[in-house]
């Protein structure tokens, strides 16, 4: 560029404020107007929750009030003591089985995903470049393409309406395996080579060598797996009918036909299927949004 | 129920055409360390395996089978029909038929509205948020919050504040002196809003946390060089962000389609496929005929349908990705 360096000057040091020094040295009046619009983006994604919270402990008279206040004029537990004890829309049940449902789902996930990815990633026999392109390219099967005959298989099985409907199949997904199969091909060979020189079998170097090393990727894969049968709603939805089967995301469902217009009821349900996750999600922060975007890239 | 989402989307991990051809991809994994039996790395793979044929690979070849019969789920007999199915979908005035393609078009709307949403906010927002600021990993964790939540949340909760009548949506709405008392959840065009605003308030930090991942994979020595080669900021975006991001583009683009595409929780709890059944999307209608009907033979045809469509979809979304940068 013809430029001097006289002229270049100012146009560097402007332009290195941008993407290095992001807000620093910037006028007061701009940082402002910066936060300003973060602060209020922030409002739009969280003020709704906020919401949902609010109206749980409302009257469901006040929750339809035509003047709509962010703090119920009569604060009351009334709703959640009501949703306890109801005979068809038993939330705590539909709690219990939710729990046990995601945690049996993420302890079967990191079981059978962890022995199948070892054997993909570091274990050499035949057929396993195909094994690996065959489970991987099941990644793109969408789901709803396996939702009717999965139906016929499970109730084949005598699942339908109970727990292992909604703990098993979805174990048989890929996106374990792939996860921690990446994982273990970053790993570094030493280790096991040096167990094997010790006399440790397959078995061994698997549970006291790789396991151990994987932890964060174990505790992810953990936590994802958690978070998606909590939240799986469509399947549940079609294969648990009885109302003391359901798991929360179906019976949100039932509390939205069976109370209609009584809000405040049908919030106290929102809050109790979203505090555990978003519990979770403030705990392990970093780990959801780190999982979720490594995931993503590194096909 | 085989999808790994956090949120009801196809698998966000699941890598699009895009992302799997990185070296990671399938390429040989290096030397495995000798040692066991020859059985042993059966052993191993068997407990996964048996679940992936019982649950993934039968049904993929059973929804086939299924497709070719006259399936009752609750008739003993199931008789062979061939492409019978299929040819009542593509008739035009069976009862079949109607629905279905009202229900695709419903999803191909749907998409249609979603998407660039969902591939432009949040790549702006990425953008914000790439620069070093106090608090930067604070609001970068409040966009991402509702997506931990899963669909039917997202329903109640807005079905609730879009409500006619009660709904805070149409409260404030009012006291900017409009007072439409909007119909979002039962007239057209309200109800597109109704599926498209909470859809993009949901997922929209998904995306961006993608997009922030490739942000930081683009080196900062071609700002630097951008820079002193004089380009403004608009100029650096075009030539140096643009197409620093074009993997993390193509896998947006494609994982953001299939996601929208395979909406359910959406249109069942906040429009119920209102008015009449214009906003049912194709999900719904599967589930409505297969796993409420029971015409389970009709539902896998129409499945296999949007399946085709939906990798048909994804491929030309490569394709036209990968010539553009050809150009």
């Amino acid at each position: 560029m013809a430029q001097t360096a006289a002229t270049r000057a100012p146009a560097e040091r402007r332009a290195a404020r941008v993407t290095a020094g992001g807000t620093r040295g910037q006028s007061p009046l701009r940082r402002t107007a910066f936060y300003g619009g973060l602060i209020l983006l922030t409002l739009v994604f969280v003020s709704p929750l906020l919401f949902m919270l609010s109206t749980s402990f409302k009257t469901d008279v006040e929750s339809v009030s035509a003047n709509p206040t962010w703090i119920p004029k009569n604060p009351t537990v009334e709703g959640y003591r009501f949703m306890l004890s109801a005979d068809q829309t038993p939330v705590l049940r539909w709690f219990l089985n939710s729990l046990l449902a995601a945690a049996g789902q993420a302890l079967l996930i990191l079981a059978v995903a962890s022995m199948a990815a070892y054997a993909l990633a570091r274990m050499e026999f035949r057929g396993r470049r195909l094994l690996t392109v065959l489970i991987l390219a099941t990644l793109f099967i969408p789901p709803v393409s396996l939702l009717v005959p999965n139906y016929v298989i499970v109730s084949q099985l005598g699942w339908l309406d109970s727990l292992p409907a909604v703990i098993v199949p979805g174990a048989a997904a890929a996106f374990g395996v792939f996860f921690l199969r990446q994982f273990f091909i970053s790993l570094p060979h030493e280790l096991e080579e040096a167990a094997l020189l010790d006399g440790a079998n397959r078995w061994q170097i698997f549970y006291k060598v790789i396991l151990p090393l994987s932890k964060p990727a174990l505790a992810t894969l953990a936590l994802l797996s958690f978070l998606t049968n909590w939240n799986d709603f469509l399947w549940p939805l079609y294969v648990l009918f009885t109302p003391d089967r359901l798991t929360l995301q179906p019976g949100l469902s039932t509390l939205q036909s069976a109370f209609t217009t009584n809000y405040a009821t049908i919030m106290v349900g929102g809050v109790i299927a979203s505090v555990p996750v978003l519990i979770m999600y403030v705990i392990a922060q970093r780990f959801v949004i780190e999982g979720v975007s490594r995931s993503g890239l590194k096909g | 129920m085989t999808t790994t989402d956090v949120g009801g989307r196809a698998a966000p991990p699941a890598a699009g055409p895009g992302a799997g051809v990185g070296p990671q991809g399938l390429a040989p994994t290096g030397r495995g360390v000798k040692g066991g039996s020859g059985l042993t790395p059966y052993l191993f793979l068997a407990p996964y395996l048996i679940l992936f044929t019982v649950f993934v690979l039968a049904p993929a070849i059973f929804l086939i089978w299924i497709s070719l019969h006259d399936w009752d789920f609750l008739l003993p007999g199931k008789p062979f029909v061939g492409l019978e199915n299929y040819l009542d979908l593509f008739k035009s005035g069976t009862v079949s038929s109607g629905p279905f393609w009202s229900s695709m078009e419903a999803t191909g709307k749907f998409v249609l509205y979603s998407v660039p949403l969902l591939v432009v906010i949040p790549m702006a927002l990425a953008i914000l948020l790439n620069q070093r600021f106090p608090g930067r990993n604070f609001f970068r964790a409040a966009y991402f919050a509702p997506y931990v939540l899963g669909v039917a949340v997202v329903g109640i909760l807005w079905h609730f504040l879009l409500d006619p009548n009660v709904g805070l949506v149409n409260y404030y709405l009012d006291k900017l002196g409009i007072d439409a008392n909007i119909p979002w959840t039962t007239e057209t065009p309200w109800v597109w809003a109704a599926l498209v605003g909470p859809t993009v308030w949901w997922t929209l930090g998904f995306n961006t946390v993608i997009y922030l991942a490739g942000l930081q994979d683009i080196p900062r020595e071609l700002y630097e060089a951008a820079k002193v080669d004089g380009a403004g900021r608009w100029a650096q975006f075009r030539n140096v962000t643009l197409p620093g991001l074009r993997p993390v583009l193509i896998f947006v683009v494609t994982t953001t389609i299939l996601a929208s595409a395979n909406v359910f929780g959406q249109p069942y709890l906040i429009t119920n496929g209102r008015p009449g059944i214009e906003t049912r999307s194709a999900i719904m209608h599967i589930g409505q005929v297969g796993l409420r009907e029971f015409r389970m033979g009709e539902a896998a045809a129409g499945s296999l349908i949007l399946t085709l469509a939906l990798v048909l979809v994804s491929l030309v979304t490569f394709v036209a990705f990968r010539e553009r940068k050809e150009r």
